[in-house]
């Protein structure tokens, strides 16, 4: 591993552990819940920063496993009544199905636009499917899989073991920062071994690796897998300080995911993580504005992102310090 | 057997109902190679132009059928002009362009509207088939996806600018080389497109009722029937919406609404991995 990896990843875990320090002990309740969402949208953009910045792979529905993650920790914790077996099952779950998926769209050699229209197909199927669950006669086990309204008594994580020791949502956050960070560095891992590079020289130039001997198929459905586990440990954090619903599968959650690694930048790990705190944020913000719809707002930014600044503002950030350290103004 | 004279009237609605929604993607996907995501707000915008029509004393139907493609049609030229000009060839960057763009719609809309159901109840009235009343307004979408398909082919195979479009899409260098304005070419394919987008809302509108969302709702539909379809967008759209169409409202008789979509929609997921260059890369592929 390079020398800059290792002080990034220090400094990552550095600035998670100062985060989960100070922040529980300084801020309310009802920022800290908020703060943890803004922390699981991170994990998520960050699982689809590993998958289409470094592995070009598309993935229009990453929402999909988000939902899948959420939903299948909700509805195991319900059955079970607590959640130590519920996590890894939530993880499990996700990283099935873009397996699943994976081996389905790469194995048949499906590229680019095809597969944006597949992953969105998916998700969209989970998101109607979802919805229609309305009812009593819809339910896994004790869990009632609600319909529109979704799994409100959604439980909370306890401490592995014992049923009683519920987190506090101060905890929670403390368990999402871990997440985030920790996530982030096995990442930085997975992209600095010699996997990760394949799956890079693949995004790189396809035939070329495959010309070398390595099974493109292979890699994409590796990396695709890494990312759909990712994204469903965000959807157990988001389904621990709101609640599970269809609306986690919806189109409106993969269109922003993709705008938060696009403004980010595409083909950086902490880009998209900057990108979906300031944009959660700016959503957040804009939603109290009178008379604004913070639609509006995110799409011009992602018009305006693609436009004028193709390569993201981590990126385009870097570009600029570099020029202005050596000496030469932009 | 009136039962099953209904389920087939449903089904030729449902085929013709999805070729209505698809046909502007997939003009401006089969001639340009850009996948417009914003192509349910075109929807949307169609929509709501003929029911601002409607309300302010125009006729029905010249509210409907020229009033919505040609206010969509103009959005078109002045998106094309502004966005997609600057990305030809980035595919992906069409489509994340055009999401925001499909965004920034669904938000202005909605600050203007409010998120209300608006619309105008269908004319026509309804008729008796063998002891079902159906509405027909419905059935008249059939007559009206078939002269859309047809004047789409017409214009292709028998104006002048259609001879140059083709030519335009089968190889834009060699094009530009001869003296075509590919640049103008694209520009007015892309407001054609948008046009029959905003005509495909207008027809819907007094069906599904409009709200600032409704895009979403088609979006992913019309995506999928295109990217099915294959290369050749006329024979392709067509094909597919005739699969899909089918099997959706079979699906839909069979099961639910909602579980109807969800198979329309896996049976486009697995044709896709079966075909991955689309219906038309198998079958009729000299077809336009």
């Amino acid at each position: 591993m390079s020398r800059r990896n290792a002080i990034e990843i220090v400094t990552a875990a550095l600035l998670a552990a100062v985060v989960a320090l100070v922040l529980p002990r300084v801020a309310e309740l009802f920022v800290l819940i908020n703060a943890t969402v803004f922390v699981s949208m991170a994990i998520l953009a960050l699982s689809l920063a590993l998958i289409w910045g470094f592995g070009g792979i598309l993935c229009f529905g990453q929402t999909a496993f988000f939902g899948l993650g959420g939903y299948a920790y909700a509805v195991t914790a319900l059955n079970l009544g607590e959640s130590t077996y519920a996590v890894p099952i939530a993880l499990a779950v996700p990283a099935l199905a873009a397996l699943a998926l994976g081996y389905f769209m790469f194995y048949g050699r499906i590229s680019d636009v095809y597969i944006g229209a597949i992953t969105l197909t998916v998700s969209l199927i989970l998101f109607n499917f979802a919805n229609s669950t309305a009812g009593d006669q819809w339910h896994i086990g004790e869990a009632p899989l609600g319909g529109f309204n979704g799994i409100p008594s959604t439980p909370q994580l306890n401490i592995p073991g014992d049923p009683d020791a519920t987190l506090s949502p101060q905890a929670i956050f403390v368990v999402a920062v871990i997440c985030l960070a920790s996530c982030y560095i096995l990442s930085k891992l997975v992209l600095a071994s010699r996997f990760g590079r394949i799956v890079v020289a693949i995004r790189e130039n396809e035939a070329r690796a495959e010309l070398l001997g390595y099974d493109a198929r292979r890699y994409k459905l590796g990396i695709f897998t890494v990312g759909g586990l990712i994204g469903g440990l965000a959807g157990i954090l988001f389904a621990n300080c709101v609640f599970v619903s269809p609306t986690m599968f919806s189109l409106f959650y993969s269109g922003q995911v993709i705008i938060w690694v696009m403004v980010g930048g595409v083909g950086t790990l902490f880009g998209p993580i900057v990108g979906a705190m300031l944009l959660q944020g700016l959503t957040t913000w804009a939603g109290t504005l009178p008379g604004i719809n913070p639609n509006a707002i995110l799409g011009v930014i992602l018009m305006l992102a693609v436009l004028l600044m193709p390569t993201g503002l981590l990126p385009g950030a870097t570009a600029v310090l570099g020029r202005l350290r050596r000496g030469i103004a932009p | 057997m009136s039962l099953a004279l209904a389920v087939g009237l449903q089904a030729l609605t449902g085929v013709a109902m999805l070729l209505i929604i698809s046909l502007g993607l997939a003009v401006i996907f089969g001639m340009m190679r850009v996948i417009n995501l914003a192509h349910g707000e075109f929807l949307m915008l169609g929509g709501y132009s003929a029911i601002l029509a409607v309300r302010h004393g125009v006729n029905i139907w010249v509210a409907m059928l020229v009033v919505a493609p040609l206010i969509v049609g103009l959005l078109g030229a002045l998106v094309e002009r502004l966005v997609i000009r600057r990305l030809y060839g980035r595919m992906v960057d069409t489509m994340l362009a055009t999401w925001g763009l499909s965004l920034a719609l669904i938000g202005v809309v909605s600050m203007i509207f409010g998120n209300t159901v608006g619309g105008f109840s269908a004319p026509l009235g309804s008729v008796d088939v063998g002891g079902f009343y159906t509405s027909a307004y419905s059935l008249f979408l059939v007559p009206a996806a078939s002269v859309m398909v047809g004047a789409v082919w017409l214009v292709l195979r028998r104006t002048k600018f259609g001879l140059l479009a083709r030519g335009t899409m089968q190889n834009p260098e060699m094009a530009s080389a001869l003296g075509v304005a590919t640049e103008r070419v694209y520009a007015v394919t892309f407001a054609a497109g948008a046009a029959l987008s905003g005509l495909a809302g207008g027809l819907i509108a007094p069906l599904s009722g409009v709200v600032p969302t409704m895009g979403t709702a088609y979006i992913a539909k019309a995506f999928i029937t295109v990217i099915t379809g294959g290369a050749a967008m006329l024979a392709g759209t067509l094909s597919a919406s005739v699969l899909l169409g089918a099997v959706g409202v079979l699906a839909t008789f069979l099961t639910t609404p909602v579980l109807g979509e969800v198979v329309l929609l896996a049976v486009a997921i697995i044709l896709v991995r079966l075909l991955p260059h689309g219906i038309t890369g198998r079958f009729f592929r000299r077809a336009l």
